[in-house]
């Protein structure tokens, strides 16, 4: 078997590689070649790859789904000639690539269809900007699709806050999220301009089980307070629908108005806020394992709030100590963003880590793709975004460099595409 | 955009869904689909419901210049050979049947095809860069990205199977435009 022989070359070349450069590992390796039970095959377990998410239906993918390892956000600024009818060729294209791709098809015109054959869970998230929805008719933009005010944290660089059509691609593989992104900007060229991208990652598919709560590079498990997939918090807080289950978080049920405002084209659809934030991880190096727990109010293995012992465990934000403080700080980034008595005050965070290593200069460069999906900005993310701004422990060793706010429209049937809704309006 | 004025008329979403679900349904189905939704159906045949000859997946290389190619799947839904022999649009002066042939040392040349495209009795003809194709030629517009091209394929018995492709900027099948300067 051709799989079999090329693996057996690899492992004879590094071991003939490790015993003339040092010799040291080439024992070790040796060893463990031995050890390892007879190659009955390839291995199979744990194949991915043909894993699917549906594309078509009431909701884009991409937001409710369980985020995927790679994720990579592309934005696009429309050429100042693409006007409406531009927008809706552009938007039918990159449907079709879309719908294509994420079924594990190539899309029309693929030089390299067969990387089109493990789309790994691959998801494309359309948003549009202020001046994408524009383009369909002044009057059809909402007021919140703009950028956010300004915050005193804020360290915004212009040309992260850039951009009229977002795409998020994400994966459980790297050359699938490369392979969609190219395909789908060949066809998004005679259209628009690339204004930036960021691509990031989680835990890889496998390292953990699914449902994992996934850490930061900060070491944080971060991700526990979300609303969960399918659950009637999810519908009220993100799609801004009623739904159907009756069971609430601890913070009770959320209205069933936060969506009210939308107009039409964006019914069945929600907001999104990506902030950049740049973390610094050489200065949190510099804190020891108290302090860090005592800046975000839980415990760094386990993830509890300092109030708790399990993951789940409720906050409890008034909680004192024998010396009378408070267990959980009242700074800290817990207590800030957390509003037990209001449950419109959630949001659902699907971030996504960075980090490069910088040619010269500091140890590495790290950050998270903050995306906030939620009903309504005005009324969930603001006033947690503007606590947070006003004081918050964590803000010493982050800030925000990128700032976009997209709509992210309703998902499409099949035959339909995304934004049909806006640009047929 | 190359032009101010949409050069062909937008597909209502209905034929789009038309063409879409056409695609799904011959990528889910084997050769001998008994799709009836496509294009190609509302061609007047013998007994059967079956199509007689589609294309699925069909695209056009969008270009601002005079000539272009366009491909897609041939099937054949019939239990005979069909000949597609030749093609007409309202987008193009000419249109030709064309196949790439690569000869010993590599190069490949394409010419007008002889006796045109046999489509296998309930089987599929590939058409794509590099291969066999479709030219359009002394284009009326420019084809821009994401436009619709209209075109008639036309059968060795006679028939006329419309076909719409929608148009995607591709830097490949560059071999047409060598192949149309060696010929002045
Ligand atoms: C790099 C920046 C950030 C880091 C490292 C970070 C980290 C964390 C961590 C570790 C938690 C606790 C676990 C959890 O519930 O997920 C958390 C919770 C939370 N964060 Fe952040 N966060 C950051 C930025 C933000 C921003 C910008 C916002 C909103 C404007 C925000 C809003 C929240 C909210 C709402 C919670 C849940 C609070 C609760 O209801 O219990 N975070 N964050």
């Amino acid at each position: 078997m051709p799989t079999v022989n090329r693996r057996d070359l690899l492992g004879a070349s590094v071991i003939g590689l490790g015993a003339g450069l040092a010799g040291m590992g080439a024992g070790a390796l040796i060893e463990r070649e031995t050890s390892a039970p007879p190659a009955a095959g390839p291995d199979t377990a744990g194949l991915n790859g043909s894993r699917l998410e549906p594309f078509h239906g009431r909701h884009q993918a991409g937001v409710e789904t369980s985020p995927q390892t790679h994720g990579l956000f592309l934005s696009l600024s429309l050429r100042p000639e693409t006007d409406r009818s531009g927008v809706t060729r552009l938007l039918r294209l990159l449907t079709e690539d879309a719908a294509r791709l994420t079924q594990g098809r190539a899309p029309l015109a693929d030089p390299e269809p067969e990387l089109a054959e493990d789309p790994a869970r691959l998801t494309i998230t359309f948003g549009f900007g202020r001046d994408l929805v524009a383009r369909a008719g002044r009057r059809h933009v909402p007021d919140w699709l703009a950028p956010l005010p300004q915050f005193g944290i804020d360290r915004l660089r212009p040309e992260l806050c850039r951009g009229d059509l977002l795409l998020q691609v994400c994966s459980d593989d790297p050359t699938t999220v490369a392979h969609a992104a190219r395909m789908l900007l060949k066809d998004a060229e005679a259209f628009t301009r690339p204004a930036w991208q960021k691509a990031g990652f989680r835990r890889a598919y496998g390292s953990d089980p699914a449902g994992t709560t996934a850490r930061n590079l900060f070491g944080q498990v971060d991700g526990t307070s979300n609303p969960a997939a399918g659950s009637a918090d999810f519908a009220r807080l993100v799609w801004g629908e009623t739904g159907s289950g009756q069971q609430f978080g601890p913070r009770g049920a959320p209205p069933t108005d936060l969506a009210t405002d939308y107009p039409d084209w964006l019914v069945g659809g929600t907001s999104l806020v990506l902030r950049d934030i740049a973390m610094n991880l050489d200065t949190w190096d510099e804190v020891d394992r108290p302090g860090r727990e005592f800046s975000v109010g839980r415990s760094l293995s386990t993830g509890a709030p300092l109030t708790g012992e399990h993951e789940f465990d409720i906050p409890d934000l008034s909680a004192t100590t024998e010396a009378g403080l408070k267990v959980i700080s009242p700074v800290s980034h817990v207590a800030r963003s957390r509003n037990v008595d209001e449950p419109a005050e959630q949001i659902h965070r699907r971030v996504y880590n960075y980090h490069s290593i910088p040619i010269t200069g500091e140890v590495s460069e790290g950050g998270m793709m903050f995306a906030s999906y939620q009903a309504s900005i005005h009324r969930q993310f603001l006033p947690i975004q503007r606590r947070l701004d006003e004081a918050d422990l964590l803000n010493a060793w982050t800030s925000p460099i990128g700032s976009t706010v997209w709509a992210i429209p309703p998902g499409c049937d099949a035959g339909d595409y995304i934004g049909s809704r806006l640009l047929e309006a | 955009m190359r032009t101010s004025r949409p050069l062909f008329p937008v597909i209502s979403a209905g034929l789009l869904s038309i063409a879409l679900s056409t695609s799904l349904a011959a990528c889910s189905s084997p050769a001998t689909s008994q799709d009836t939704s496509t294009p190609g159906s509302t061609v007047a045949t013998t007994a059967s419901a079956a199509p007689q000859l589609t294309l699925t997946d069909g695209w056009v290389k969008a270009t601002d210049e005079d000539m272009t190619s366009m491909f897609g799947v041939l099937t054949n839904g019939t239990g005979a050979d069909i000949v597609l022999e030749s093609a007409t649009s309202e987008s193009a002066g000419m249109v030709e049947l064309h196949e790439t042939t690569t000869d010993p040392s590599g190069s490949s040349t394409m010419r007008q095809v002889e006796g045109g495209f046999t489509v296998p009795a309930g089987g599929h003809l590939a058409l794509e860069p590099g291969g066999d194709h479709i030219m359009l030629m002394e284009l009326r517009e420019p084809i821009e990205p994401g436009g619709e091209v209209a075109v008639e394929l036309v059968t060795s018995t006679g028939e006329t199977i419309p076909v719409t492709v929608v148009a995607k900027d591709y830097s490949g099948a560059q071999e047409d435009y060598d192949m149309h300067e060696s010929e002045h």
